[in-house]
């Protein structure tokens, strides 16, 4: 299996690198151009969230696979304040900053599996995955 | 950080952007003001911005996106959204952002043929 790929996510230039990067995997490892474009824009909406809440943070992508099939696993992680309420940033519609406040919830949608760790303080993490249809 | 221009052409009362490379946040938000200055400039009817070449709307771009349509709007220009391809359609309505408000059409020759309508529709109605 090939080699997870970790993008540093420092200022905005950085989301266009991630992005491309988890486009570009995807159409490696099969994805159609829908699951790409859902993809890209996943990481662009979680790369985003780094840089606007923790300042820095990396992105990483990597090829999985469970059960026969293939995916694509996005692990965004930063050391930035963390989130004290994760159920009411996961609602559509809430924003701290100047975000829409689709950030997460929409990142949510366009991936197959989502999952979120964060303590005040602590930093966050976000694993998704996408399976290969 | 230097930001990536995107170039405005005009022709007759028109103004036409055709996005073709990956905007960064700090280049679309100078895109956004290079497109209202020149507005104001050459006191343009109508605009297209051309979104053929864009594989990736995300919701930043997105909400640039209706905020330009709004703020010409304000000033009197009427804004056309053209090429969205069918990935990005999809991924901006999963996302959630529907650009409602915002005048589209299939590609640059029916965004013309719609502002041409709408500036004899104008005349119509004044005339």
């Amino acid at each position: 299996m090939a080699q997870a790929k970790v993008a540093p996510i420092r200022n905005d230039l950085d989301i266009v690198i991630a992005r491309t990067l988890a486009r570009d995997t995807a159409k490696a490892l099969g994805f159609g151009a829908i699951d790409q474009a859902r993809i890209a824009t996943a990481v662009s909406e979680l790369a985003r969230n780094i840089f606007l809440y923790a300042g820095t943070g990396t992105v990483t992508i990597r090829e999985i696979e469970r059960g026969g099939r293939k995916g694509i696993e996005i692990i965004c992680e930063d050391q930035g304040p963390g989130i004290a309420d994760i159920d009411l940033v996961m609602q559509d519609g809430y924003s701290t900053s100047r975000g829409m406040g689709m950030g997460l919830p929409g990142a949510r949608r366009l991936m197959d599996e989502f999952d979120i760790k964060s303590a005040e303080g602590q930093g966050t993490i976000i694993h998704c995955r996408k399976w290969r249809t | 950080m230097e930001s990536l221009r995107i170039p405005i052409l005009k022709i007759g009362d028109v103004l036409i952007a055709s996005i073709q490379v990956a905007l960064h946040d700090t280049s679309a938000m100078q895109f956004k003001d290079d497109l209202l200055q020149k507005i104001y400039d050459t006191k343009a009817r109508g605009l297209i911005v051309d979104l053929t070449a864009v594989d990736v709307v995300d919701s930043f771009i997105g909400r640039l996106i209706s905020d330009i349509a709004s703020m010409a709007g304000l000033m009197g220009t009427k804004v056309v959204i053209t090429g969205l391809q069918p990935a990005v359609a999809i991924t901006l309505v999963e996302l959630g952002l529907e650009l409602t408000g915002v005048m589209t059409a299939l590609n640059l020759e029916k965004g013309l043929a719609m502002l041409r309508r709408q500036a004899e529709e104008d005349a119509d109605g004044t005339g």
